[in-house]
C-alpha cells in the first residue's frame, strides 16, 4: 500500500468532460481524416449518451469506485475484489432469460447491446454500511430489455442471479452468503427508468470488481440490491428469494429502499459518509429513497415502509 | 524440554519492560501519518477505525495467553504483561475515540448507538471494565490492593477479551470467519486455566 501513486489533483481541477470529449472529437475527426475518412476510428471511451436523470453533484474518484468494493464472491475485505476479480472471464458471457417471458432464451453480450443506446447515469449510491459514493455508471435502462423479451401479463417480480464460478471466485469458498448471490425487484421497480442495466463506469467497460460484465443498478436502494456479475434473469409471479434477506431477514428486507428513518438493527441510517473525502469527511444527512423520492416515491404509496423496509 | 526455554528466558529478562510503550505506539503513529497521507484507501477512518481495534484485541489475546507459555512452555513473559495490557486499552481507547471523532461525528447518535446497538453496548461494556484495570496496572495500586483483592479484580479480563470478541463478531455483515478464529483462540485460553482438581481442592481449602 505504501508508496502508492497518489493523486492530489482536487475534482475541480481535472479538464471538465465536456472539454475533454471535444478534444478527443478533434482527435477523432483529425485521425479520420488520417484514415481517408475510413469510418469506425477507434474510440478510447463508450462514448455514452449524458442523460437528464444524472445528478450534478461531483462524482467520487475512479480510485475509489474500482478499489472499494462490496463483492463477496472475491472475498469480504472492500480491497479484496481489486484484488482478485481479475480471475473472472467475462468473454463469452451469457445471459439467461427465461421464466414469465414471451421469448426465453440465452443472449450473448452481444445480443443484450445490440440496438441499445448506451447512457451515461451518474447516480448517489448509497451503500446499507452507511457509506456512499457518486458513481458515472454506464448503462441502459432494464425496461428496454424487459420489453424486448416481452414480459408477460402474469408476471409480478423479476429475480436475478449472478455467477457462481467456485475455481474463479475465492470468496465462495466460504459460506458467508448462500451462493449463488440472488437479488429481485418488483415488476414496477424493474421498469421504473431509473433502473439501469450497466456495462460500465467512468465511459469505460465495467471493471471486474464493479459487476463486470452486466450488473444491475437501482439507485434508491441500498447498493446490495444492485446485483454485480448477472448471469440469468427470471420472470416470476412470486415475490422471489433475496441473498442478504435469506441470510439475516431482520436486517435486511426485500424492498430495501434508502430510508434515513428506518435504521439498520445494528447502526442508524440517518446519515452517511462520502467515501473519498478524506480523514476528516464530514457526514451528510441520508436523503429518502436516496433523493430519488421525485421518480419512485409513488411506487410505493400506501405502503408502510417501516413494516417493508 | 522446559530447559530449552532457559536461554530465551534469561535473554528476555535483560530487556527492559517499557520498551514495549514507545514501540507500541509507533503503529499508532504510523497509521494516524498514513491515513493522512491517503496510503489507506478511500476510507481511512473506516481503515484506522478496524486497524486499531484489531491490533487492541490481538494484544489483550496476548495477555491471555501469557499464564498459559508459561505454564505449558516453560516462556515466562509475566514481566511484560503489564504493558501488554495497558497498550491493550490505549489502543481500544483510541479505536473508541476514532469512532467518536471521526466517524459517528453526531453526540446525539453517539448515545443513540451505544444504547440500542447490541454490538457497540457490549464493547461499550467491554472498554469500561477495562478502566478499572487500566487504572490499577501500577505498582502503588497493587500494593494498596493487596494481591489478592488486585488478582480478583483483574480476573475481569477473562470477560473483558470475550466480549471484545464478540463485539468484533457482531459488527461484521454476514458470518465472517476471521472474529470467529479470535473468539476460539480467547475461548482456548481461558479453558487452558480451567483446572477441576485445582478449582476443588482450592474450594475445600477455603471451607476449611
Amino acid at each position: 500500500m505504501a508508496g502508492r501513486w497518489k493523486n492530489d489533483l482536487t475534482w475541480s481541477q481535472v479538464t471538465p468532460k465536456a472539454a475533454w470529449l471535444n478534444r478527443r472529437q478533434v482527435i477523432a475527426a483529425a485521425a479520420g481524416l488520417a484514415a481517408g475518412g475510413i469510418a469506425g476510428v477507434a474510440r478510447a471511451g463508450l462514448s455514452a449518451k449524458p442523460s437528464q436523470y444524472s445528478t450534478v453533484e461531483e462524482p467520487t474518484s475512479y480510485e475509489a469506485v474500482t478499489t472499494y468494493n462490496n463483492f463477496y464472491e472475491f472475498g469480504t475485505g472492500k480491497d479484496d475484489p481489486a484484488r482478485n476479480a481479475h480471475m473472472l472471464t467475462t468473454e463469452g458471457w451469457q445471459v439467461q432469460i427465461d421464466g414469465l417471458v414471451d421469448k426465453p432464451g440465452t443472449w450473448t453480450m452481444d445480443d443484450v447491446l445490440a440496438g441499445t443506446t448506451l447512457e451515461e447515469r451518474i447516480y448517489r449510491f448509497r451503500c446499507v454500511e452507511a457509506w456512499s459514493m457518486v458513481v458515472p455508471w454506464v448503462g441502459f435502462e432494464l425496461a428496454d430489455l424487459l420489453n424486448r423479451v416481452g414480459v408477460q401479463p402474469s408476471a409480478k417480480y423479476v429475480a436475478f442471479e449472478t455467477a457462481l464460478r467456485p475455481e474463479e471466485m475465492p470468496g465462495v469458498r466460504t459460506r458467508v452468503l448462500d451462493w449463488p448471490y440472488v437479488e429481485g425487484l418488483r415488476l414496477d421497480e424493474a421498469m421504473n427508468p431509473l433502473t439501469i442495466m450497466a456495462t460500465g463506469v467512468y465511459d469505460e467497460p465495467m471493471p471486474n470488481q464493479n459487476g463486470a460484465p452486466i450488473r444491475l443498478v437501482v439507485p434508491w436502494k441500498y447498493g446490495f440490491k444492485s446485483i454485480k456479475s448477472i448471469v440469468r434473469i427470471t420472470l416470476t409471479e412470486d415475490e422471489p428469494p433475496t441473498s442478504w434477506n435469506k441470510a439475516n431477514g431482520r436486517e435486511y428486507g426485500f424492498y430495501s429502499n434508502v430510508n434515513p428513518e428506518v435504521s439498520h438493527p445494528r447502526w442508524s441510517q440517518a446519515t452517511e459518509r462520502e467515501v473519498g473525502g478524506g480523514l476528516l469527511a464530514k457526514r451528510k444527512p441520508t436523503l429518502m429513497f436516496n433523493g430519488y423520492g421525485q421518480e419512485v416515491a409513488s411506487l410505493y404509496d400506501g405502503m408502510d415502509l417501516a413494516k417493508y423496509y | 524440554m522446559l530447559h530449552l526455554m532457559d536461554p530465551i528466558n534469561s535473554a528476555l529478562r535483560r530487556v527492559p519492560a517499557w520498551l514495549l510503550y514507545p514501540l507500541g505506539a509507533l503503529p499508532v503513529a504510523w497509521l494516524f501519518w498514513a491515513g493522512i497521507r491517503g496510503d489507506l484507501g478511500v476510507d481511512p477512518v473506516k481503515a484506522i477505525e478496524h486497524w486499531l481495534g484489531l491490533w487492541g484485541l490481538w494484544l489483550l489475546i496476548a495477555t491471555l495467553a501469557i499464564t498459559p507459555l508459561q505454564r505449558h512452555a516453560g516462556l515466562r513473559l509475566v514481566r511484560f504483561r503489564r504493558a501488554i495490557g495497558l497498550l491493550g486499552f490505549y489502543y481500544i481507547a483510541a479505536h473508541l475515540a476514532v469512532w467518536l471523532v471521526l466517524d459517528v461525528q453526531i453526540p446525539a447518535q453517539i448515545w443513540g448507538d451505544i444504547l440500542k446497538r447490541p454490538y457497540i453496548t457490549i464493547g461499550m461494556v467491554a472498554f469500561v471494565l477495562m478502566i478499572p484495570l487500566a487504572l490499577t496496572s501500577n505498582n502503588w495500586a497493587l500494593r494498596r490492593l493487596g494481591g489478592e483483592r488486585w488478582r480478583r479484580l483483574h480476573r475481569l479480563t477473562y470477560l473483558v477479551v470475550p466480549l471484545g470478541a464478540v463485539h468484533f463478531v457482531m459488527v461484521v455483515k454476514g458470518w465472517q470467519v476471521e472474529p470467529f478464529y479470535y473468539l476460539a483462540a480467547i475461548l482456548g485460553l481461558l479453558a487452558l486455566r480451567l483446572r477441576p482438581g485445582r478449582m476443588l481442592r482450592s474450594r475445600s481449602a477455603a471451607r476449611t
